[in-house]
């Protein structure tokens, strides 16, 4: 199984990376985007468990390592 | 006074440190992060600048879980005086030994230049060489120097004293070139024993350099 962690900077910190990207896609001509956020994904492959103690196991990851929750949120999505 | 200079995979400014604590007399003992312990009697931990563990994931992030943070966290909690610099910054803010976090630089360059410091608070073993208002010249060199804290940590770092020093232009303006809250160059915790900034003081000590700034800092530790 596997787990994807997508990984953010929070709404109300400025993203510099997102930022430049909606300007550059601005400039080649993409009209309407109201914001652009860039991340990271982080995929895990998992031995096989429930989807319970996978979520549980993933959480504690992205609290300890993966996540900065001073500056970034996360969302962890099981892949079976 | 005994230094311990900490090395990571990765750090690139342990042997400027060092140079830089040995020519004003002291003892310096480099420090491999798989150590379980510190050497003893010593008065100072410094984290140098780097790229440890090559930034990945987030600058400091890898760092901050090597065996020897281990020590070094409670050497800081027992009062034991921590500076970091630069990447020892970002690891520190990674440790939670500082408070906040440093991100990507606004205009997403490498910034590497001289810039010039302004010291706000000076009631500290790290600047209590300078006064309060009196401007530095250090150089900088960072990605992810853009100093980021909420509203009501912002608050708590200013009632308490722990805003150290600020970028600012050559007249002494604030002038946040990285995207950093109130233009934070450097911070320390709120028992003041653990510090870090940005900047290099390690690289402005001869007038070779282009300025002899940082020499002030670092004798600050010694009184």
């Amino acid at each position: 199984m596997k787990a994807i962690v997508n990984v953010y900077l929070k709404q109300g910190v400025l993203d510099p990376q997102g930022k430049a990207a909606h300007h550059a896609l601005e400039s080649l001509g993409f009209h309407g985007i109201e914001d652009v956020r860039i991340g990271k994904q982080i995929v895990i492959k998992l031995d096989s468990m429930s989807k319970e103690e996978a979520i549980t196991k993933v959480k504690e990851m992205s609290e300890t390592l993966l996540a900065n929750t001073v500056i970034e949120d996360y969302d962890i999505e099981i892949v079976q | 006074m005994k230094v311990a200079v900490l090395r990571f995979p990765g750090t690139n400014c342990e042997f400027d440190t060092e140079y830089a604590f040995k020519k004003l007399g002291h003892d310096v003992a480099i420090v491999w992060h798989n150590d379980n312990a510190l050497p003893d009697g010593i008065d100072l931990v410094v984290v140098p600048g780097g790229f440890s563990y090559g930034d990945y994931l987030r600058s400091g992030s890898i760092a901050r879980f090597a065996p020897v943070m281990k020590s070094v966290s409670q050497y800081a909690s027992k009062g034991g005086k921590v500076l970091g610099i630069c990447n020892g910054f970002q690891i520190l803010t990674e440790a939670g030994l500082l408070p906040g976090a440093l991100k990507r630089n606004t205009n997403l360059h490498f910034i590497s230049k001289y810039q010039h410091l302004k010291v706000v608070n000076n009631n500290n073993a790290f600047l209590n060489q300078y006064q309060a208002g009196d401007m530095l010249y250090v150089p900088i060199a960072h990605a992810d120097g853009n100093y980021y804290i909420d509203d009501a940590g912002l608050e708590e770092l200013k009632i308490n004293g722990q805003i150290l020093l600020q970028y600012v232009d050559s007249d002494g303006n604030v002038d946040s070139i990285n995207g950093s809250v109130e233009a934070i160059a450097g911070i320390c915790n709120k028992e003041k024993n653990v510090f870090g900034l940005m900047p290099h003081p390690e690289r402005a000590i001869e007038d070779i350099l282009g300025s002899k700034d940082g020499i002030k800092m670092l004798q600050g530790f010694i009184s």
